[in-house]
Order: structure tokens, then sequence, then C-alpha cells
């Protein structure tokens, strides 16, 4: 287990030097960062001179090889637009998108597991059915689409709505950035303050809707399978109980996919968040990036990517560990081919 | 709540005098907050780290230049109360007495020689300021010389962007250069802090969150604001800004998407403001290649002659681009300036008529009876509706048998693309211009020069003109005004006849208020608060 | 010979048309028919999904207007209502756009090029997924690691980055008079690049539960080679995970095309895709012109929806596990 780990962190740092290596070779194509650093009446030999100073005309190796020296020593380098050191600004963004990614991962499983259940179990039911169709026309719009639509609803009509009703039925909801928030020690949370939770409503359902369909779906796909195997007929025959059977071997058998996919789903939904932090003006990480690839602001592109590279990582790490605790038969298997314990 | 307020104040963040939260506080039953919002923040405090126009316009809020102007752009003495042109090189200025710096400073000579000084400084973005002045020396405390390399005659309209800073506070706080991108040292301190004159200061910063400013009660100026609080969020996405607008979360935003005027005017209790910006929008072609890069002509290059660049020109219908694209608020123009610069010549302005036939003809006699294709290059998000006004012309030029390909991007891959530093790789394409001096010298320098000397740097196509050049010297040091017009016409004149490049419209500044405050909007679309009244 | 001939072609040819027959009744006695005639929302489906791809495959032949002539589009025509609401025009079923393209005739248009986009960057992504994911779980081992890390590195980039470098090579490395062909290509590549790694893990999991199974290792005993054992008996077992994801996958390529078009990566202005129509009418939404977005919003949500349920029923149908 533990030279598994081991190995596994080795491999890690292998990934993350790749993922350093594409980044700077992709650089390149992004944009060219000088022209949003100075103003337009700057000469053509004073822009020079400043893409020369960053070292913007070596090639993308050396860039590469500057980057890793500093970043070693824990240099992220200073943000073109900020003008602040990187990691201090990322520092200063995390909890936003943890929170964020947080509340909607939260809301994803515990809204899409039990639905998964259900229609998994009621294959035909009218409300299954249901289910299923209005989840996919939640997730068949696009994201950007759906949040300005909430915005739309809950900022812009809500008034209108409940005055033409005469009673509230749609709340007049935060549309944008994050509400008050309270710092413990480095972190600041919007958990602690009415406004702060009332503003992480709608970025928080905006961005867990896609994750809920798919996890949703994906737990009645399985759980259909997993129905129909001997050994869950097995169970019923031997008189154990509906609840029994459904939860205690049915949706245990499901999980391996659906760990995988929930695990990938973390992740990616840090990379969901960016057009849901865009939309909601979340300032988070992905608003920090989204506002970099614009700019081309090449070491808070650069220092973002290794950082996503690095929370994957962990997320599979994490992943394939579970595995073992949730499927016996991996951890038989693992041991034979990995011959260690 | 002061938990909250306690909390927020942090490392690197900002919180200025404890005299500004004490004001605020005193003033309490007689709270008048003003919430406002902008597509992005500024990337410093610092004044002399990026010659930017939202940047510079929100710093203006807190340091202060020699010179200012009216919110109709009018120049009005700043912290100098009067100038002269003692000499042709060299303009003195007289400086204001009794006006303090926001840390209780005082200001005098040596501030604005220090600062004359830190916009030479290595990291400094307004070197183009500092090119201007060769020397500053002090004549007492209260007067400065700023000597030219050659006779200026519009040296103080260029001045109020310049700002001055404390020198005792820089040299204490070690920022005596301008904050510099590449970061050997880490953070600037002028960067996050802020220690002007102006008429309001910083209290709080979260960049990229919210920027919290107060009056500033010892301000020399006379003060027309009643506003006890100025909070300041970006918002990057149209429709999030326009919906906070409408929700009443703040009281003023811009830029609002021309398209959503009316969804201002009919809800309750906000409206567009709406001028005309100074930025000309126009196309241009590569003239200088002979063959283009991205063409179906090969072995020669069709804009080099005036006939096919004229039948681009007449074969656009400006006026089904102002009415539809822009809601009938863009100003049609045939200079490459706007009404609101200096030099402008009305007489000058009007275009050649809409005529596809006439267009036809242009391009037949040409030799193009059946057009041709092109690449034309076109930003997406960086002037108003720039994409969409790019697919207009391809559709209109379409009619006369040109094809274009429209590639359209984002403002940095536009920009790496079409500028110097790859080689000007464009056949066609659009761009936008505001004179940074409001002088039309800027813009026959940098646009309608040949690419010589320095000069035509965002001379894009290569339009090249010996005349055009050679006037843009003359004008540079002409000081008879009456004179200086006559050459700004003639260049002016020179270039239309010669289409050298298509001017289309001075687009409309686009902000949305609240009905419950009164603010001034400037033609360069800063926006100050010492304009703003909250009812 | 005449007559023999004749009688041996006639009774070819009989045993070719009962063959035929076999064939037909086999498939209309089979239970992937009587599943599908059974299911009144599978034939709608299956009917929308046959419309939608075939109104995009015969767009020119359809659609009232070519919204891609730039010559035939009048910005004097933009923003025009649905013919139902005041200020419609019969010409313009569903309205305009900004531009004064034609809604109707764009989403039929655009449909075709969001289609080819989504159904060949999907594919794309669930062969090199699939194929990868099985080597991944069946071999394990370096092997393993070596797809896994591989995969590691491919979830940090988001699709944009990776259009953006292959948009950028191309233009490096192809003459400029290529340029303006390059982006299908490359939209396909890099959306199927950014989605391949879901399908691989998903497979890598399910492998590795299979590979353990007695049937499995029975088949290796008795010399099944690998890649048999793998393509028989372990493929058909992840078959359903895959199409729920290959199913949703096809929605967010499209959306992701409209995201990447943004860039100037992606499909010409000039010619907008569905999600491109969607993006650049969003803008419209708070002005009133609703029907630019919401239009072609509706057009790809059922498109997604039937498609969805197709894939729903087709997994059902064909696991043979669930008969």
């Amino acid at each position: 287990m533990i030279a598994f780990i081991v190995r596994r962190l080795l491999q890690s740092v292998l990934v993350m030097l790749a993922v350093g290596f594409i980044a700077f070779s992709l650089f390149t194509y992004v944009g060219d960062p000088v022209n949003n650093m100075v103003g337009q009446d700057t000469t053509l030999e004073q822009r020079a001179e400043l893409r020369q100073r960053l070292g913007l005309d070596d090639p993308f190796v050396v860039q590469y090889g500057r980057f890793l020296v500093k970043a070693v020593q824990g240099d992220f380098g200073i943000s073109y637009r900020h003008r602040r050191p990187v990691a201090e600004l990322i520092a200063e963004r995390v909890p936003a998108t943890l929170e964020l990614s947080f509340v909607a991962a939260a809301l994803a499983l515990f809204i899409g597991v039990p639905m998964g259940v259900y229609t998994g179990l009621h294959r035909r039911g009218f409300l299954s059915q249901t289910f299923l169709a209005v989840s996919l026309v939640g997730i068949s719009l696009p994201t950007f689409l759906i949040g300005i639509l909430l915005i739309l609803v809950f900022g812009v009509m809500s008034q209108d709505i409940n005055a033409a009703l005469g009673f509230t039925l749609v709340p007049q909801l935060p549309t944008f950035g994050r509400g008050d928030t309270v710092q413990l020690g480095w972190w600041s949370t919007g958990f602690l303050t009415t406004s702060g939770l009332l503003a992480l409503i709608l970025p928080s359902v905006t961005l867990a809707l896609f994750q809920m369909t798919l996890i949703m779906r994906l737990v009645r796909s399985e759980m259909l399978e997993v129905l129909r195997t001997d050994y869950i007929k097995f169970a019923r025959a031997r008189g154990l109980s509906n609840r029994a059977v459904n939860f205690g071997h049915a949706l245990k058998n499901t999980l391996v996919p659906v760990i995988t996919i929930t695990g990938l789903q973390l992740g990616s939904i840090i990379a969901f968040a960016l057009i849901t932090e865009q939309v909601f003006q979340w300032p988070g990480m992905g608003l920090l990036f989204l506002q970099a690839i614009t700019e081309v602001d090449i070491p808070v592109m650069a220092a973002y990517l290794m950082l996503v590279g690095f929370f994957f990582v962990v997320i599979n790490l994490i992943v394939d560990l579970l595995y073992y605790v949730v499927d016996p038969r991996l951890r038989a298997d693992k041991v034979v081919a990995g011959g260690h314990g | 709540m002061m938990k909250n307020r306690a909390g927020r104040l942090r490392r690197g963040f900002f919180a200025v005098a404890a005299a500004a939260g004490i004001l605020a506080g005193g003033l309490g039953a007689e709270a008048k907050t003003f919430k406002w919002a902008f597509q992005g923040d500024i990337q410093t405090l610092d004044p002399h780290g990026l010659f930017e126009t939202f940047t510079l316009g929100f710093q203006l809020n807190f340091y202060e230049g020699l010179v200012s102007r009216t919110p109709d752009l009018q120049l009005q003495p700043g912290l100098a109360t009067s100038w002269e042109n003692v000499e042709p090189t060299v303009w003195r200025f007289t400086l204001r007495q009794g006006v303090t710096f926001h840390n209780g400073n005082s200001f005098n000579a040596d501030d604005v020689i220090f600062s004359v000084q830190r916009i030479n400084s290595e990291g400094s973005d307004m070197k183009v300021i500092a090119t201007l002045i060769k020397e500053a020396v002090k004549v007492d405390d209260y007067t400065v010389d700023l000597v030219t390399d050659q006779p200026n005659p519009i040296l103080p309209l260029q001045l109020e962007i310049f700002m001055i800073m404390d020198k005792e506070w820089s040299e204490e706080h070690g920022t005596t250069g301008a904050t510099n991108v590449k970061g050997d040292d880490q953070g600037n301190y002028a960067n996050l802090n802020a220690n002007g004159t102006g008429p309001f200061m910083i209290k709080e910063r979260q960049p990229d969150v919210r920027t919290v400013l107060v009056p500033n009660p010892n301000w020399w100026g006379d003060a027309q604001s009643n506003v006890t609080e100025a909070v300041f969020t970006p918002i990057g996405q149209d429709a999030t800004r326009v919906a906070a607008l409408i929700s009443g979360d703040v009281d003023m935003a811009y830029p609002v998407p021309v398209q959503d005027w009316k969804r201002l005017e009919d809800a309750d209790g906000v409206s567009p403001l709406t001028g005309a910006e100074a930025r000309t929008i126009f196309l241009g072609f590569d003239q200088d290649r002979d063959e283009l890069l991205y063409s179906s002509v090969k072995g020669k290059n069709p804009f080099k002659d005036q006939r096919v660049r004229q039948a681009f020109y007449q074969a656009i219908d400006i006026e089904a681009i102002k009415d539809r694209i822009m809601r009938g608020a863009a100003t049609p123009s045939n200079l490459m300036i706007a009404p609101q610069i200096n030099g402008f010549n009305p007489a000058l302005n009007a275009r050649l008529p809409y005529d596809v036939d006439k267009a036809k003809a242009l391009l037949a006699e040409a030799g193009y009876p059946d057009g041709f294709t092109v690449t034309m290059d076109c930003p997406n998000d960086r002037y108003v509706n720039d994409e969409r006004i790019c697919q207009a012309v391809a559709s209109m030029l379409a009619r006369i048998g040109v094809k274009i390909d429209l590639l359209a991007q984002t403002k940095s891959k536009y920009f790496a693309k079409v500028l110097a530093q790859n080689g000007y790789d464009t056949s066609f394409y659009l761009l936008g211009w505001t004179p940074s001096t409001f002088d039309a010298h800027n813009v026959i320098d940098s646009i309608m020069s040949c690419r010589v000397d320095g000069k035509g740097s965002f001379n894009l196509g290569g339009y090249c003109n010996k005349r055009v050049t050679e006037l843009s010297d003359l004008i540079q040091v002409e000081t008879d005004q009456e004179k200086r017009q006559a050459l700004i016409d003639e260049a002016n004149r020179i270039h239309a006849d010669e289409v050298g490049h298509i001017p289309l419209h001075q687009q409309p500044l686009s902000w949305g208020v609240s009905d419950k405050v009164s603010v001034a909007q400037r033609a360069d679309d800063m926006f100050h608060l010492r304009h703003v009244t909250v009812k | 010979m005449g007559v023999g001939g004749e009688r041996q072609d006639e009774a070819a040819a009989a045993g070719a048309v009962a063959r035929l027959g076999d064939v037909f009744r086999r498939f209309f006695d089979s239970d992937l028919w009587h599943s599908f005639t059974r299911s009144p929302v599978v034939v709608v489906s299956a009917l929308v999904t046959l419309a939608v791809v075939g109104a995009a495959l015969f767009a020119p032949l359809i659609a009232p207007h070519n919204p891609f002539d730039l010559a035939s589009i009048d910005l004097l025509d933009s923003e025009i209502p649905p013919v139902w609401l005041d200020g419609g025009d019969p010409r313009f079923l569903l309205g305009t756009d900004a531009e004064g393209r034609d809604i109707l005739s764009t989403i039929i248009y655009g449909a075709r090029i969001s289609l080819g986009v989504g159904f060949a960057s999907v594919l794309f992504a669930m062969v090199l997924g699939v194929g990868l994911g099985l080597l991944s779980g069946y071999l394990g081992g370096t092997v393993d690691a070596v797809i896994m890390r591989i995969a590691d590195v491919q979830l940090t980039f988001p699709a944009i980055l990776i259009a953006l470098l292959i948009d950028g090579l191309s233009r490096a490395v192809l003459p400029r008079d290529l340029h303006g062909d390059i982006w299908f290509t490359v939209l396909v590549l890099a959306i199927g690049l950014s989605f391949w790694v879901q399908y691989a893990r998903t497979v890598r999991g399910s492998a590795m539960v299979e590979r353990g199974k007695e049937y499995v290792q029975a088949a290796r005993v008795i010399g099944v080679p690998p890649l048999l054992i793998m393509l028989r008996h372990v493929l058909p077992n992840v078959m359903g995970p895959v199409l729920v994801i290959a199913t949703i996958n096809l929605a967010i390529a499209v959306i992701t095309e409209a995201t990447l078009s943004f860039l100037g990566v992606g499909v010409p202005a000039t010619s907008p895709s569905l999600g491109t129509l969607i993006r650049v009418g969003n803008d419209f939404l708070f002005s009133g012109s609703w029907w630019i977005t919401i239009f072609p919003g509706a057009a790809l949500a059922i498109l997604v929806l039937a498609v969805n349920l197709l894939g729903d029923w087709l997994r059902d149908a064909l696991n043979p596990k669930l008969r």
C-alpha cells in the first residue's frame, strides 16, 4: 500500500513536469501579453524591450526551465496583470472556488444518487421518466445560457413577477460576487454570513446541474444492470428485504463506476467552474484563469495549470485507493498483479 | 458586520488613514453610498504603471495631475493654477499652494520633479509623457519649468494623466520607480497603496473583487459630490453587469451593450446614458506588400490600387451599420479623428456616398470584375460590437463580389497577429483609435505616416504618402494654431483622397445609470466620482 | 442450359429473397425491434433524431434561405421577430438574428456543423478512450500507469487551451492558403482530446473488475488471445456507462465548439453553428430579441434529449444482462 502510494507520487512528479512542458509550449499561441500590459502610445521599441525583459523572446523550453528553477523555490513569478506574486493571488482565490465546488458537488451527490437509485428501481414510473427528461433539458443547454437565464429570472425579473402575482414566488437572489466573507486565518469563507450563503445559491445550482444529471444517469444505469444479476436474484430468493437488497447489495455494487466518475467530476467541477465563475463574477481561480487567458497572463496560467494538474493527480490517487475499499475483488487482484501489500 | 469588515482588511488589502473611517462613521446619518461596476478592474494603483484609459481614469479619483479637465474635456487648473509658454521649449507651471497629500505631507515643486523622474523609471508605462519632457527645473517651491526638446504647443493638453506622487512617501516606502511588470521586486508598495492629493482616498482594496473609496476631507477643490462612500466592483459579463444595475445592486454600470438600452429604458429606476466617444473605428488595408498574404489574388496586391480601396469604401452602407448595429448611436465619419479632437474640421467630414454600382464599376475598372477573396482580421471583444461590424462589412462586400473570410478573435490573439511584432500579419483589418493627447497629431503620426523613424507604428497596412509624413513633423512643432490647423487639414485631405484607411464611425459611450444618482460622462469614457451626486 | 440456368437463377433468387426475408423476419422478431416498438417515447426520439439529421444533411434543399451566402443577407432585415409576433415577416418564419440571417435556415445549416463536429469528436474520443481504457485496465502494470498518467496530464488542460495549441501549431506549419479550412479538424481534435479520459477511466475501472471474473480467467486459461478477450468479453460489459457518457458528451461537444469559435479557433463567424448562434444570441436575451437564442437553444435541447433517450434504449436493449 505504502509502496503503491510512493510510486504514484513519483509518477505525479512526472505528470506535473509534463503539464508544465505542454503549458509552456502552448503559451505562444494564446496571444501576446505585452499589448495588454502597455498603453496604445507605447512605442514599438519599448514594447520590444519589455518583451525581451520578460524573456518572451526565448524558446519556450528556456522559459519553462526558468519557471521550473523558480517554482521549486516556491516562486511562481509575478502576474503580468495584477503585478503581484502569483502564489499570493491564487491563495486568495482558492477558498472561493473550493467552497463553490464543494457545495455544487454536495448538491450533485445528494440529489443525483438518490434520484439515480429511484429511477433505477422504478424504471418505467412516470416520475422516473420525468426526472430523466427534465435533467436532460438541464444539461442540453450551455452553462452560460443557464446562468444568464437564472440571473434573468432571479435578478432582473423577480420583482416584476412577484408584483404581477401579488405574492413572493421568485425570491430576489444575488447575481454576482460572494457577498460578505469572513476571514479565518488565510481562508475567506462565505459560509458564515447570510449574504455569503445567498450568493452561493445561483452559481452552485448552475454548476451542480450538469454533474447531478450525469451522476443520476450513471447510478441508474448501473442499478439496472446490477439488479438483474444472479447475485441479487439470490439475495431476493434468500428472502432479504427489498431495502436490504437495494441498498445493501445493489447500490454498493454500482459504486465503482460512480466513484470513478464522481472523482473525475470533482476535478471537472473545478474545470466547469470556469464558465460559472465568469457568469456570476465569482472571484475564484476559474475567473482568474479565464482572465489570464484573455490577457495572456503567462505566470498565472502556468501556476494555475500546475495546480490543477496537482489536483487531478491527488483526486485520481484517492479514487484508486477508494477502489480498494469498495471492491474487494480489485484488492485481491491488485495484490497478485502488483506483488505488494 | 463589524466582524466582516475587520476580517476583510488583511495583508495585501489596503486601509487608508483611520481618519477616513472616522469621517465616514461620523456622517452615518447622511450616508450616501454609491456603487458602480465596470467590465474589468484597474490593473494597478500605481499612477505610472499602465497607460490605459480605465486605469488612469480610476486613479484620477485619488491622484491628480498639474492640469485637469472639465466633464466636457476643457482644460482647467489642477495642481498647477496657471501655465505659460515662456520660451518655445519651456512651459512654466505655477503650483497650487496649501495642497496636502492624503497622509498629510504637503505638495510642492519637489514632488513634481520627483514624479517626472519616476515616469522615466524602468517599469513606467508613462514613458510617452516622459519623452515629451527633457527636463524638469525647480524655479522655486511653487514654480516648475518643464523643458522640451523642441517646441511643443500642446504639452499642457497631454498632462492631465501625468499624476503627481509624494516624494517623501515614495522614498519612505521604497517606491521611487514605477511598478515593474518584471517582478524582480516582490510587489511595489504603490501597486496596492495610494497616497495622492485627489478628492477621494482608497479605503479598502481587494483586486478583482471590490474597492472602496471615501472622500478626502482636506481636498483643495470645491467638492460637488455628496458621496460618503463609493464601492467599485468589476463585473466581466455584460448580462451580469446589466442585471446588477436593473436589480439595484449597483447604481451605475458601464459599458452596457447598446442592444440593452431599450431594456434599461423600459425598466424602472434606471436609464442608459449615452454620448459620442472620441474613438474612431476604421478599416485598413495592407498596401505595402507586393502580394497579399491572405487573398485569392496572386502576384499583385489589389489594395495598392486606389480604385479598389474606394470600391470597398463605397460598398459599405454606414447608415445601416449605425441604425442596426449601433442602435443609431454611432457618428459616421470620414476623418480618422472625432469632433472632440483638436484639429477636427467638419468641412472635411462628409463621407463618400454609399453606392454599390459605383463600387462595382471601380472594381471592374481596376481589373476585378468578379471580385476576389481576402481574409479580414477582426477583434471580437475590443470595440463596441466589433465582430458584428465585421460581419456586416463582409456581407456588404459580398454584394460587389468580394468574398471575405472573416477571422474574428479575442483581442489578445488579434493584436498578437496583426501588430508590428508579428510583422503586420494581416491583409484587411478593423481597428479603433482614440488619440490620448486629444490632438490630431497623434493619429497622423501613429496611423497615417509611413512606417519610418518610429512613425506609423500602428499603420498596420503600411499606407505611405511622403507628404503626410512630412506634415506630421511640421504639425508637431508648429505653435501658430491657425497654421497648424491648415497643416492638419492638408494631411487629412490627402489621406481621405487616397482612401488610406476607411473610417467608419465614432462609437458611442454606453453607460447605465440609476435614477437615484447623477453622474457626468466624459467623451473619453473616463468616470470621476467628484461629479457624482446621490439623490 | 437455358432452362436449367434459369431455374438455377430462380432458385438462387428465391433463396436470396428467402434469406433477406429471414433477416427481416429475424429483425422484426428480435427483442430489439420489440422493445423499440413497445415504447412510443423511443419511436418519437428516433423520428426526431432522424428528422434533425436529415434536415442537416439536406440543408440546402430544405432551408428557405442560405444563411451562409453573405450576399443574400441584409443588415436591414436584422432582428425581425417570429412571424406570429408584431412586426414579423412571412419570409422569416422564426425571425432573424442580429445580422439579418433567417433563424430557421441558420438552425438547419448550423445543426449541420454542430452535428458534424459533435459526432466526429465524440466518436474520436470514444474510440481513443475505450481502446486505451481497455488496454490499461486489462493489462495493468506499467501500461496502466503510463496511460493513466497521460490521462492526468490531459485532464489538466481545458479544451480551450488544447484548441489554441492545435490551431496555433497547424497555422505555423500549414501554408496560409489552408488556414481557412483547418477549423473542422482543429475542433474535432481539441474536443475529442479533452473527452477521451472520461471513457478511458470508466472503462479501465470496469475492465479491472471484469478481468478478475471467472469467465475471463477461464478464457485466458484455454489460450484465447488477450485482444480477443478484451473485445469479446470485456468490451460488451463496459458499454453501458460508455454510452451514457457518449450521449451526454454530444451536448457538451456542441457547446464547447461555440466557446472555441469565440476564441477564433472554430467556425468562422459568418457561418455560425448551432452553438455559436446560441452564444451570440445570448447577448440579445435582455434586449427582447429572445428568439435569436431560444429557438436554437430549443433545437439543441430537443436533439440532445432525443439522442439521449435513444442511447438509453439502445443500451438497455443491447445489454445481454437486461433481457
